[in-house]
Parts: structure tokens; sequence; C-alpha cells
């Protein structure tokens, strides 16, 4: 936890994550880990008592995360939505802006790489789960 | 032609800066090969054989005269004073040196150019009609579409780390030029039920060890679903595709392993759900880029007629007959510049030629040049009175050769001469074939003849689509070469079949002629080689070659 990077304002969730199928079955856990390959959708029905999800990413190259990501903030997670594992500074801007807002990554980042990254490009041709504002929406007012 | 604003220009720039950094940071041994390798690859930089090799995006094969020119450059300046055309429409250097790779994409983005997303597992260049608003047969110009993918798929938060690359192909025409059914996504422009315009979608085609045809997914798509579609298709992809095994991680796989029927039945499920939250793009922003590739300023009321006396010279004459292609405005024509001249390699250009080309296209093309997935240029706006002249320019430069859609047009993968995974020599093949077959009348009393090859499974020289396709395999530690018949990369898209035991190189190109002397036995007056093979099947062509 030593490297944990968040971007929220409110308290790290105290609670250890658990696995999915543990989750599904504690009616009163409330941080549940995910794994890759796992159906972020089975926990739609849970969000009022969901305050932390962790995703892993077993190799950075995998890139099923995302989409988990991407789905939860669709269906309305707002709370604290965590990359686990291989995450790497090259690769943070993307999962910010799918969603994540904190960070758990095996190896330490260097905060100045890090700020860089996040910071070097100022357009984005998409909308996705963060705020940026995507060209076409600037180009049109 | 498409010209960036501020905005595309800054992630352009942007981009370079970020490929500095990392490419310090690999240097510096901060990052690791194995860290930094997906991130070159994202940029189009591949650890070749002899050196590095940097492949630059021509977006839907669209190019100015003055991109070219900076094509140019860079061959003279950082390679070896040439590039070469691939078969997605993209433009490839040897010989790059990585710490120079920075700068080199400094220089490309002063001319709108970069090589985001050639390579590595993300959505790659769109490629598209190289004859777009040009062509008489095309229902709508595919251009603004194209350019409205590149933007949405440049830098995708949820799409860059696939199992796999993906592919988009976009057409607009019955015929297809670009190979769309060979590509993960291939969309073409069709009518709907209401007249409207939208997508005809198939997914799931591809060359590689395992070669499929794009299966149809849905044969109308409402023009303002398309990015919410495609992002369905790709976030099934993304979820489900396999990533324990390289060889099956391609959209294609998963297709095929749960059926066209499951498959789109899981895309439409996904993008119901999708819906809600991914935004159309506005209408207003699609405008803006249709405006820019409205039609160039035609002169009106030209004699559509090419000059009795210069065509009277038999060389002019075949290089109408197979280089120039009827154009929609009355008047004028559209040019293929072979890239394949006998003895030469095919795709590649040298410095001198592309600065050439540049000079043609401002003077007589209205400043617009496309790269073909066939690996030539076409020079789509020349007025006819223009031909002779045009001609003339391009034959002095080892340019004007005729014989496009011929049986020395081949499509050729590098092979064993620069490509770390080969199991052959391709290169010398087709300098083979095309050298047996140089004569003028042999070749055009042959007509439209396909021939694609690869130096290994791979199938980077579409050889499964070929009318006659070669592989290259390894026998026991020699270069040995596999034939097969009756493919096409057409809108009849077939995969094509394996004759029998493989030939060495001068084996290969014997067991062509004798198909191809059987071809010649067989057809009816005016019949294609691919349309006797159709009809009279396999077992006669087999006879001829094996005996
Ligand atoms: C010389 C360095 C090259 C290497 C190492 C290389 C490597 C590969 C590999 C590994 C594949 C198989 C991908 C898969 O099945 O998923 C592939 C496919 C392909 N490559 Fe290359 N390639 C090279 C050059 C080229 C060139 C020069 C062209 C164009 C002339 C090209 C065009 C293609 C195409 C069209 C495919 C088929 C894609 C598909 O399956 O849809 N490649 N290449
Ligand atoms: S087909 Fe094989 S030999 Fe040819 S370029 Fe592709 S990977 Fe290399």
């Amino acid at each position: 936890m030593d490297n944990l990077l968040r971007f929220r304002d409110d308290e790290p969730h105290e609670e250890p994550a658990v696995t999915l199928d543990a989750f599904l079955e504690q009616s009163d856990a409330t941080a549940v880990r995910l794994e890759a390959g796992e159906d972020a959708r089975l926990l739609i029905p849970h969000f009022g008592r969901l305050a932390l999800v962790e995703v892993s990413f077993p190799r950075f190259r995998d890139g099923r995360g995302y989409s988990s990501a991407r789905i939860l903030r669709e269906a309305g997670y707002t709370g604290e939505l965590r990359a686990e594992g291989d995450v790497l500074v090259d690769q943070l801007l993307f999962m910010r802006r799918c969603g994540f807002d904190s960070f758990a990554p095996a190896q330490p980042l260097d905060l100045d790489v890090v700020k860089a990254s996040l910071e070097r490009y100022p357009n984005v041709y998409q909308t996705a789960a963060d705020r940026s504002v995507p060209v076409w929406n600037l180009r049109h007012g | 032609m498409y010209k960036y604003d501020r905005f595309d220009q800054e992630i352009v720039d942007a981009r370079v800066d970020e490929f500095r950094d990392q490419t310090r940071r690999r240097i510096a041994g901060e990052l690791s090969e194995d860290q930094f390798k997906p991130l070159r690859l994202k940029n189009g930089l591949y650890l070749q054989l002899h050196a590095y090799m940097l492949r630059v995006a021509v977006p839907y094969g669209m190019m100015s005269g003055r991109q070219l020119r900076m094509l140019g450059h860079i061959a003279r300046t950082y390679s070896r004073d040439y590039g070469h055309f691939t078969t997605r429409q993209n433009m490839q250097f040897h010989w790059i040196k990585l710490e120079q790779a920075p700068d080199i994409l400094a220089e490309l983005a002063t001319v709108e150019m970069h090589a985001i997303q050639t390579s590595g597992e993300s959505i790659r260049n769109i490629s598209s009609d190289h004859f777009a608003g040009a062509a008489a047969d095309e229902i709508a110009d595919p251009r603004p579409w194209a350019e409205l993918i590149r933007q949405w798929t440049t830098f995708h938060p949820e799409f860059s780390y696939f199992p796999r690359k993906f592919k988009i192909a976009l057409t607009a025409s019955d015929n297809d030029r670009v190979a769309a059914l060979s590509h993960d996504i291939a969309l073409k422009l069709v009518p709907g039920p209401d007249g409207e315009i939208g997508f005809c979608v198939h997914v799931g085609g591809g060359m590689g060890r395992t070669p499929f045809i794009a299966k149809l997914v849905r044969p109308y798509l409402p023009p303002q679903h398309l990015l919410s579609y495609i992002a369905a298709i790709m976030r099934v992809w993304n979820r489900y595709g396999r990533r324990d095994n390289i060889h099956k991680a391609r959209i294609k796989i998963l297709v095929h392993d749960l059926g066209a029927e499951e498959f789109t039945r899981q895309v439409e499920e996904e993008w119901q759900l999708m819906l809600p939250t991914e935004p159309p793009f506005p209408q207003a922003e699609l405008d803006r880029i249709a405006v820019q590739f409205a039609p160039p300023p035609f002169e009106t009321g030209l004699a559509d007629t090419i000059d009795p006396a210069a065509a009277a010279d038999p060389a002019f004459a075949r290089w109408l007959t197979h280089n120039v292609h009827a154009h929609r405005q009355p008047g004028y024509a559209i040019v293929t510049v072979s890239l394949k001249p006998p003895g030469g390699i095919p795709g590649d250009i040298t410095a001198d030629q592309l600065e050439l080309l540049a000079d043609l296209a401002e003077r007589y093309a209205f400043d617009e040049l496309r790269s073909t997935h066939a690996q030539n240029v076409v020079l789509p706006h020349v007025r006819k009175a223009d031909l002779h002249a045009l001609w003339q320019a391009l034959d002095a430069a080892g340019l004007a050769t005729a014989n496009v859609d011929l049986v020395s047009d081949i499509i050729v993968c590098p092979g064993l001469d620069y490509c770390s995974l080969a199991n052959a020599r391709s290169i010398p093949v087709a300098q083979k074939i095309a050298d047996r077959f140089a004569d003028y009348d042999r070749q055009k009393d042959l007509g439209e003849l396909k021939i694609k090859i690869s130096g290994c499974i791979n199938a980077c020289g579409h050889h499964h689509v070929g009318h006659i396709g070669i592989l290259g395999v390894d026998r026991k530690g020699t270069e040995n070469y596999q034939l097969l018949l009756g493919g096409s990369g057409a809108e009849d898209a077939a995969l094509a079949k394996i004759t029998g035991p493989g030939f060495d190189e001068d084996g290969v190109v014997d067991a062509v002629e004798r198909t191809i002397e059987r071809y010649r036995q067989l057809r009816t007056e005016g019949e294609r080689f691919l349309d006797t093979y159709r009809r009279v099947g396999f077992e006669p062509f087999k006879e001829a070659i094996y005996g």
C-alpha cells in the first residue's frame, strides 16, 4: 500500500477487498477485488454498499480492466476505483480516463513522470469516464 | 483534403513529446525493453533483422505533395533513400535509429503526419478506397467518415490494450478496392430502408495463420450510431477475446468460436447497454470535416477525349489501357502510378521519386495523392488533356510501368530479406515471376491476375486472397514455397486453397507458369483467371501443376 496514489478527496477505505465470489456471498462486504476476466456487471445491483472496487492488472498489456472500469462508471458507480498490479506510468492517463481514481502499482512510480504524463495531452478526441471535454465539443461550442 | 486545426496539431505534437520522453527513459534504462516495446509499437517502431523500421500512418491513403516531399526528406535523411508502401496504405522506412525516431516524428508533425497506432495491439490506422471522391461508382464519399473514425480511435482510453491489433476498413462502392473483408471490421456505406446512407457491418476477417473472410453482423446501421456500435464490438472482444495465445487473440477467432450469430447477439446487447452513455458524434463535426473533402475546382466543358496523335504512341496507349481509370467528372481521369517496375521491389519508392510525384500532384492533380493496398500510388484527378505530359514525366523517372492488376502487379511482403519472422525470401520470387511474364503482350493476354506472396504464415503479403497465392515455408531448413489458387480480396472475397506439396524458388515460378498455361487452355472468351478457376474447379489445375 506504500505506493498508493489517490485522486480522491475522501479518506482511503480501510476494509480489505474480498474476491468477487466472497463479495456476492457476504452481504456486508464493502470492498471487492475484480480479477481481469471477471464480469464487472455483477456488481451493479450492489453499488449501495460498495465503497472500493480494486481491478487487477496481472500484466500491463492485459486491457480488460479498462472495460471493467468503463462499465462500472457507465452504470453509475461513484466509489473508489483502484487499479492494482502491473500499473505503469505510461498507462496511467488512459486509466484515469476510464474512471480509475486510485492506483496501487506493484512498483513505485516516479511522481514527476506521473504528473508529466497526466498533463501532457491538452486535448482528447473521445468522451470517456473523466471530465475531459472532447475536441468535437470544443470545436462546436 | 482534411487540414488539422489547432486541436489536432496539439495532440500530434504532444505525442512527439511523449515519445521523446519514452525513448529517453528507455535509453537511460528506466524502461525495460519489455515495457518499452508496446509503447514504441503503438508508434510504429518495429525492431527488425537489421535495424528499426518506422511505419508512418497515411490515414485512408490520402497525401498531399507537401507530405510526400517530407516522406522523401525522411527517406533521404534517416533511411537509405527509399521508403516502402504497405498493403494497408502506410509508408515504412527501414534502417531507422532509435535515438532519431523522435526527431522523425517531430518532422512528420510539421506536415500533419504521425505514426500513431500503426502497430501494436491497438486500433490501427483506418484504410479506405483509394479512388474516393473520384470514382464514378461510389454511393457517398467515405473520407469524412474515415476521418471521424481516425479521430475517435486516436488514443482511445478503453481500447489501447487489446488482445491483438485491430484494423478497420471503409468502402463506399460495390467494387471493393481495400480488401475490406480481410479486416477486423469492414464498413460499407449503403442506403438504408428510408434512403438515408448508413453502414453495413462485417466483423472478423483477417489473414495470418487462420484466415477468415469477415462475417455479416449488421446489414444496416443508421449513421448516427457508427461509433457506439464499433465501441460495442470492440468492448465484447476486449473482454472476451483470448489473451492466452497470441495466435488465437484476433477478433476473427472470437467470432469464429462464438459463431457469427452469438457474437452478433452479444454485440447488440452490449450496444444497448452502452447507448445511453456513449454520446453520438456532433453532426456539426461531421459537416465540418465533410467540407474539407469538397470536390476540387474541376473545370467544366473540357473535351472528354485523349489526343489521338499522342495515343498513337504504343507505350502511352498501354499505360492508358491499364493505369488510367474512369473519373466521375467529364474531362478527367484517375491515374495509378505502378510501383512494380520489372526487377524492382514492389512498393518501394525512392526519395527522388517521392519528390517527383509531389511535383506532379501539385501540377496535375489538385495536390492530391493516394496510396493503395496493392502498394501503388494514385493521382486521383488528372485532366485528360494532361495525361500525355504526365505520362512522359513519369516515364522519365521509371514510374510509368503499364501493369496495374496484371500478372506483374504483385503484392509481396518483405520476407527473409528484411523480416525476422520470415521462413523464406519473397521479393526474389516476385521478381522472377514478373520477369517470366515480362512480355507485355503475354501479360495483356492474361488480363486481370492477382498474385500475392508472403514469406511466412503471418500472411503480410495477402497470399490467402491471391488469385494465385504463394507462401514461403521452412522445409527442413531450406526455403520452400506452397502454391494457392482461387482467392480474392475484392467484393467477391474468397480464401485460396493450397494445391499440394511445395516447390523450391524456381519450381514455384514454373508451377505458376503451368497454372497460367492451363488457364489459357480452359478459359472462355474474356474470362478472368479467377472466373475460370471458379467455373472448372481445382482439379484441372492440380493436374497441370503436378502432372
Ligand atoms: C518486416 C516486418 C514485419 C513483421 C515482423 C510483420 C509481422 C506480422 C505478423 C506477426 C503478422 C500476423 C499478425 C496476426 O496474425 O495477428 C502480420 C500480419 C500482417 N502484416 Fe505484417 N509484418 C511485417 C511487415 C509487413 C509489411 C511490409 C506489410 C505490408 C506490405 C505487412 C502487412 C501485414 C498484413 C496486411 C497482415 C495481415 C493482417 C491480418 O491478419 O489482418 N506487414 N505481420
Ligand atoms: S509474412 Fe512473414 S515474412 Fe512476410 S513480412 Fe510478414 S512476418 Fe515477415
